[in-house]
């Protein structure tokens, strides 16, 4: 993995860093590379509630809250800036907010990677409006000074039509943080943990791949 | 939240009867159901503190519940309520969550609104 200056991760929900990234994250961290996460939301329309109850729509944003700080010091980051948007409204707000907010954070980090998720083919509206927001906002920057932007796609489309990742990151001497990370989100994903912890053991082709490997998109402008 | 008990539910929806309330309520069905099936049709539906005032409110039905609230012009109703909270700021927080523990529905009563 290439030493990076600054890495700047813009994610609309608690837990979007754990399952695609936060192997990656904690790579640059150990290399001694800063990372800010912008984490957009809450997640506070998450419909995991647990059976019995563990929350309720009213209490869940705040147990989001103190999860994303908890992956956030397993992952060894400092700054973490919630941007307080609201589960499943990105894409009503005005895009130039969110591309303003993003390019204020390009001038003041000065990042030279960008984590993000890949328009058309990120599934969720949030996702969506976040990666188109980010693109948005290196686009507008001149073509000398564009940070470079890995971005995650797993639409059911992307490999016909994007092909195969170009950047493949080996995070097999991480996988303990990034399965401490997934843990971390614990109201969204105790069910997995333990089949993971399991698949990590026996060796599950699986969960192996998961724990082993990240995949991203070069993004061209 | 605790599995519905309709005489608590009704008597805390008498006790919001002609007060201006606060209104959240939602329906969902996930927004990853059409990427893991594509032959799920998603829909939803969502609204966070819609001012009303309601003559008359009823829960029904066998379990799980269903909720009807007359309002001055029309009617707003939720199905598929199987818990219940009324929580430390007096809200009345319905929800029905399905086989799994995940929220499908949702329907809150507050006098003050919801942040």
């Amino acid at each position: 993995m290439e030493k990076e200056q600054h890495v700047l991760v813009v994610f609309p929900h608690p837990d979007d860093e754990a399952f695609g990234v936060s192997g990656t994250i904690a790579s640059h961290i150990n290399m001694g590379t800063p990372v800010t996460y912008a984490c957009l939301t809450l997640g506070e329309m998450g419909r995991n509630m647990g059976n019995p109850p563990f929350a309720t729509r009213e209490t869940l944003p705040n147990i989001r809250k103190h999860e994303l700080k908890e992956a956030a010091r397993v992952l060894g980051i400092t700054d973490l800036r919630m941007l307080g948007y609201r589960d499943k409204t990105v894409e009503f707000e005005d895009p130039d907010k969110l591309i303003g907010q993003i390019t204020d954070m390009i001038e003041e980090l000065n990042p030279s990677l960008i984590i993000s998720f890949y328009p058309g083919y990120s599934v969720h509206p949030d996702h969506e409006a976040t990666g188109e927001a980010v693109v948005a906002a290196v686009a507008k920057l001149p073509a000398g000074q564009r940070p470079k932007l890995h971005l995650v796609a797993f639409a059911n489309n992307t490999i016909d039509e994007l092909g195969e990742a170009d950047i493949v990151h080996d995070i097999s001497a991480v996988a303990d943080q990034k399965l401490a990370a997934i843990k971390a989100h614990q109201s969204q994903t105790q069910y997995m943990i333990d089949a993971m912890a399991e698949g990590l053991k026996n060796k599950d082709p699986q969960v192996m791949t998961r724990l082993t490997f990240e995949q991203f998109y070069t993004y061209k402008l | 939240m605790d599995p519905v008990n309709m005489k608590e539910v009704q008597e805390a929806l008498d006790s919001f009867k002609d007060k201006e309330v606060y209104l959240h309520m939602e329906t969902t069905n996930g927004a990853y159901a059409s990427h893991f099936n594509d032959k799920f049709f998603s829909a939803g539906a969502y609204i966070r503190n819609a001012k009303l005032s309601y003559e008359r409110a009823k829960i029904t039905g066998p379990g799980p519940y269903r909720v009807g609230l007359k309002i001055p012009f029309g009617w707003v109703y939720a199905e598929g309520i199987t818990h219940y909270e009324i929580d430390s700021k007096s809200r009345l927080l319905l929800a029905g969550h399905d086989y799994d523990g995940k929220l499908a529905v949702a329907l809150q009563l507050s006098e003050t609104a919801f942040e």
